[in-house]
């Protein structure tokens, strides 16, 4: 039986269906079965950070409203062989062509074929959020290391909470610039974790590659030499219950040789 | 009391507060009521002379809001008569309830996120924090055993001796009775550890050490007898 984890994060532009698209990328890469499923009905991206647009045929709402089964919808990543899938969203209804209800048996008959679904909720906390978290088990939260993000996570986790059907929500720190947090331009990662108080899965530094790998519809975990790259796999390894170290933050710029001494005594 | 043919069911009182009437609690009322009339109109005499208080125990019977009423109507018309107060032992389940929910210290441990709204009746102790975009609210006091960043609203229902503890006190907004305080513009760092907030006699909500408490509000403690 596969799980099924919601990726959601209360506020727009955080950086949701990247890392869906990227663990998932990522989860595949380490021999899992994935399913990708993309809930933002009406806005759907997924499809085109993956770079599987071209291929859609079915959507989701065609599965749900019976006009085709699920697996001639869902989209097959020939770069993993077998083991990625996309399952696209509809771009032209909206969210209320879908019910929790019916997410939640779609994604229990996806469970039987796949390791991992991972599902790509929409921003806001109405219906296409409920929709989302229907049929998961588990959630994980993205946030920057901005207030208004760390602010809708925390009313996001708060509707987690609520679910009984989910274990506690972790979360994932995306977008962190080290020069701003090492000048307390930035909140603090220690600060943002207990101002939330859940388990941190991973933080991911900014990294202009992301972008460009994105618009090329090559998820960045497939480039070996990103951080952005390095920090997925590392969080899907932690989610196959591996302990991974956090990545450390510090970039080249320590070179000089009072800062190497510095280092050496400070070290932990 | 020698008459034998009726059982008093009344006995009087003069003490220095007043008039003490002891009812009987087992008699049937209307005859109860009838002795009280009767034997004030021996006791009072019609003349002006000054009001005298009345104190009456009803012992374990429970009156009704009419009951209470035709009581209180008995005795007022007596010339110089006064009900001060009709003092009964026993309640109802409700009123019992409402009265131990008033007066309880609701424990929760959970983190009040944004949106998130907490609310109780009686003194409410947090374990956890409040987030910015929470709220919580409580009749009686409010204690916050982790960071209160968000609302806090203590005295809900009018009560202006409510206070508002927390261990990290750094509120956007505090609230106790009907008077309202806000968080500085500015973001001070250090401080707002072990903090109370109170209405002080100016009418203001002031924010102040916690081992003020015991001379501001004395009342806080329940424990009986001294330590």
């Amino acid at each position: 039986m596969g799980e099924a984890i919601v990726v959601t994060s209360g506020k727009g532009g955080v950086g949701k269906t990247t890392t869906t698209a990227n663990l998932g990328t990522a989860l595949a890469l380490l021999g899992k079965r994935v399913c990708l499923v993309d809930t933002d009905i009406g806005l759907r991206n997924l499809d085109v950070i993956m770079g599987l647009e071209n291929r859609i045929i079915y959507d989701l709402v065609d599965v749900v409203e019976g006009r085709c089964t699920i697996q001639k919808a869902l989209v097959k990543d020939k770069r993993f062989e077998d083991r990625l899938y996309l399952l696209p969203a509809a771009q032209t209804s909206d969210k209320s062509a879908v019910t929790p209800e019916q997410m939640k048996e779609l994604i229990d008959n996806l469970r039987q074929d796949y390791d991992y679904i991972l599902i790509d909720c929409p921003a806001g906390i109405e219906q296409g959020y409920k929709n989302a978290v229907a049929g998961a088990d588990e959630a994980i939260v993205v946030t920057t290391p901005d207030i208004s993000a760390v602010r809708d996570a925390d009313r996001i986790i708060g509707l987690l909470e609520k679910e009984e059907h989910m274990k506690r929500p972790r979360l994932i720190i995306n977008r962190i610039r080290s020069h701003m947090l090492k000048n307390h331009d930035m909140l603090d990662i220690d600060e943002i974790v207990m101002h939330l108080s859940i388990d941190l899965l991973g933080i991911i530094v900014d990294d202009e590659h992301v972008i460009k790998a994105s618009n090329n519809g090559e998820p960045i975990v497939l480039d070996p030499n990103s951080k952005a790259s390095l920090a997925y796999r590392n969080i899907a390894r932690r989610l196959l219950g591996e302990s991974v170290p956090l990545m450390s933050l510090d970039n080249e710029e320590q070179k000089g040789f009072f800062s190497k001494i510095k280092k050496l005594f400070s070290a932990r | 009391m020698a008459g034998k043919e009726k059982r008093p069911y009344v006995s009087m009182k003069g003490t220095k507060e007043g008039l003490t009437l002891q009812l009987d609690d087992t008699c049937a009322y209307d005859e109860l009521l009838k002795q009280v009339d009767e034997l004030l109109t021996g006791a009072t005499r019609d003349e002006e002379g000054p009001l005298v208080a009345v104190h009456v125990h009803v012992g374990n019977r429970y009156l009704t809001r009419e009951q209470e009423e035709r009581l209180r109507d008995v005795i007022r018309m007596k010339k110089n008569l006064i009900v001060h107060s009709i003092i009964s032992n026993v309640m109802t389940k409700q009123e019992a309830l409402e009265w131990k929910k008033k007066n309880e210290i609701v424990s929760v441990a959970k983190i009040v996120r944004s949106g998130q709204v907490l609310h109780v009746d009686g003194d409410l102790l947090l374990i956890g924090d409040v987030n910015p975009g929470g709220t919580v609210v409580a009749t009686g006091n409010i204690f916050v055993l982790g960071a209160l960043r968000g609302i806090a609203h203590a005295g809900y229902e009018g009560n202006r001796q409510a206070i508002i503890a927390a261990s990290i006190m750094k509120p956007t907004q505090l609230r106790i009775s009907d008077i309202m305080n806000r968080a500085p513009d500015y973001r001070s760092e250090e401080g707002n550890e072990m903090e109370c907030a109170y209405i002080d006699e100016h009418d203001q909500i002031v924010v102040d050490r916690l081992q003020l408490l015991m001379h501001l509000r004395p009342n806080l403690t329940r424990i009986e007898g001294s330590f």
